[in-house]
């Protein structure tokens, strides 16, 4: 079971029932749940969407962009029902703080799913997990049926009229599934391959239908913006960056855990203070800021605000919020190799520059991590990279390009100096001969 | 329609089937699920079981092959009564993700998607299973272990072999 961690600097809005037995809906209604909603079917959408945007969220899978926005680009007509689609299928390595909000707190989801229905006037929300997370599937739906029993789902919630339904669902092993529209192709049970935008989901999404696609954090945290108001949300946070997010510090720190953090919170501090610093004393060396899809900082670039725009400007990205501490044994050579061997095995071969690209890429990390490799093969890491970005239907392609851009850039005197025989740090792969490297991929 | 008269599921599965198939906008949206509920019944999914919930969902056995083939928790074949994962990707790797792995071959002899002799245990090398924080860690069919160390996987697998292991589904 994930232990929970705490930190005095942390602010908990989103984590302020965690470990509070917030599971059941007694506990959960007691500690103000389900207020949120009503207080959204009297006020109505316009308000739902007003107190969204006032509130600064900005959808915390990676992408960034503003929550109240993204509701008010529904139509308000359709001829065809409108979905929410709330994505739970939480994958990007480093990242586990869906987990921690599926095991504590189910019911902020189902509000929060509840909540963007009334805003975009659907009538029928799902919930999708990964597959992997079976045992927090089996949480969601006893909240759901507990939901049910209680009439806050169904025909006429709370006796107001208004019908809502919620339906769970589990996926079974793929990355690319957490991308929106690849998301909708697997939840209409086909092979998880994104679709062509425009049209964007708010238009033609689920079944055609207009549909509005959220992260699970954000959605959880919907009913709290509700409830403290969107201005008082956004103070908490930075400039154009509202509130908190959690934060899944993991690697090479004494106190690796998802801690609640204001926007704009020091990666320094973060990583020094709140996880405790580099485990065992020892330096730090690079950070991946916000799931592996990002490009890596250095040691000596981590004074800077965690934020989207903040994150922006220095070059890589909040993404999904996991900080993964690398301290200075790791080699950067390795560290590429099983980044870009992650993504291989995840592009779904849909797009030629993704699927080609993250092959030739692996392939030719391995040979220069089994001692093969020659100058040249950096240079033609990085071509391969930079011809993939921007080149393919969804991010996958940019999500493998942009780190391996990174640790070619930032660390290219490392891979020479790997590749004339220095080698850097404890080795953590196993090192096989070229064309036998078994990892993840190799099915 | 979707009712299956000779069904090669339990009794339990087959009512969950026939009530998958009509809560959703369109049927077909019960795939994924009914094929890993299938997998967790039979151990894997049969052509059996393709066969009949290709007939479930009122599509052809080719697209639910097609499907199936797509997503990485879904096998053709057996595996050991409790499915080992491992998780080697960049959080669990920093924190000895690859040593937890050789210690699991060694112990029970097999390498990546083997299954041991006596079909007790199966082992994969998985990506990322959302267990960052909390590192090494591992899936033993639905159930998560973390902060993993060479002793701690011993006591996992007697635990395990004794029937003593929990088993999610």
């Amino acid at each position: 079971m994930p232990s929970l961690v705490s930190h005095p600097d942390e602010v908990k809005v989103l984590s302020r029932r965690f470990g509070m037995g917030a599971t059941d809906i007694d506990k959960y209604v007691e500690l103000d749940g389900y207020k949120a909603v009503q207080k959204a079917i009297a006020e109505g959408p316009e308000w739902i969407i007003n107190t969204m945007k006032a509130s600064g969220m900005r959808g915390r899978g990676g992408a960034g962009f503003p929550t109240g926005m993204k509701w008010s680009f529904v139509p308000k007509q359709s001829d065809k029902p409108k979905y929410v689609l709330v994505n739970g299928d939480e994958s990007e390595p480093g990242t586990c703080k869906d987990h921690v909000i599926f095991l504590h707190d189910p019911h902020a989801v189902i509000e929060g799913t509840m909540i963007a229905g009334l805003a975009i006037g659907a009538k029928l929300g799902f919930i999708y997990l990964r597959g992997e997370y079976r045992y927090l599937l089996k949480i969601m739906e006893k909240a759901v049926a507990d939901a049910y029993a209680k009439g806050y789902l169904g025909k006429n919630i709370f006796g107001t009229g208004v019908d809502f339904d919620i339906i769970t669902q589990t996926g079974a092993g793929a990355y690319e599934v957490g991308e929106e529209s690849a998301l909708m192709e697997s939840l209409e049970g086909k092979r998880g391959v994104p679709r062509i935008k425009p049209p964007f989901p708010a238009v033609v999404g689920l079944y055609g239908g207009p549909t509005v696609i959220n992260n699970a954090e954000t959605i959880a945290a919907v009913p709290h913006i509700l409830l403290m108001g969107g201005e008082a949300f956004a103070k908490i946070g930075s400039e154009r960056n509202g509130g908190t997010r959690l934060f899944g510090i993991s690697g090479h720190v004494e106190r690796p855990g998802v801690y609640e953090l204001p926007m704009g919170y020091s990666l320094r501090k973060a990583i020094y203070d709140v996880a405790g610093g580099i485990k065992g004393g020892k330096k730090l060396k690079a950070v991946v800021p916000g799931g592996s899809s990002c490009p890596v900082l250095t040691a000596d670039e981590i004074d800077v605000g965690l934020d989207f725009d903040q994150m922006g400007k220095a070059g890589t990205m909040l993404g999904s919020g996991g900080i993964v501490v690398l301290d200075e044994t790791v080699s950067i050579v390795e560290f590429a190799l099983r980044t870009i061997a992650f993504y291989q095995h995840e592009s779904c071969g849909w797009c030629i520059p993704c699927r080609e690209g993250t092959d030739w890429i692996k392939k030719t990390l391995t040979r220069v991590h089994a001692g093969g490799g020659s100058k040249k093969d950096v240079d033609n890491v990085q071509y391969l990279a930079e011809n993939m970005m921007g080149r393919t239907f969804c991010p996958l392609g940019d999500a493998a390009a942009m780190p391996t851009l990174g640790f070619v850039k930032k660390f290219r005197k490392e891979f020479e100096e790997y590749i004339e025989g220095k080698r850097v740090g404890t080795p953590l792969l196993q090192i096989k001969p070229v064309g036998e490297v078994e990892m993840a991929g190799a099915h | 329609m979707s009712t299956i008269a000779n069904t090669i599921f339990s009794p339990e599965l087959a009512a969950r089937f026939d009530k998958l198939a009509t809560i959703y906008p369109l049927r077909r949206s019960a795939l994924v699920p009914m094929l890993l509920y299938a997998q967790d019944e039979i151990g894997y999914v049969s052509d059996e079981a393709i066969a009949e919930i290709a007939e479930r969902i009122g599509i052809y056995e080719l697209d639910v092959r097609n499907v199936l083939s797509y997503y990485s928790m879904l096998r053709t074949r057996p595996a050991g009564k409790y499915n080992v994962q491992v998780c080697t990707n960049i959080s669990c790797m920093l924190r000895g993700g690859y040593e937890i792995l050789d210690h699991c071959k060694a112990k029970l002899g097999i390498g990546h998607k083997e299954t041991t002799e006596d079909g007790l245990f199966s082992l994969e090398e998985v990506e990322c299973i959302g267990a960052c924080c909390w590192a090494p860690a591992m899936q033993i069919n639905y159930d998560f272990h973390d902060d993993l160390t060479p002793e701690k996987v011993d006591v996992l697998f007697q635990m395990y072999k004794d029937g003593q292991g929990k088993d999610v589904k």
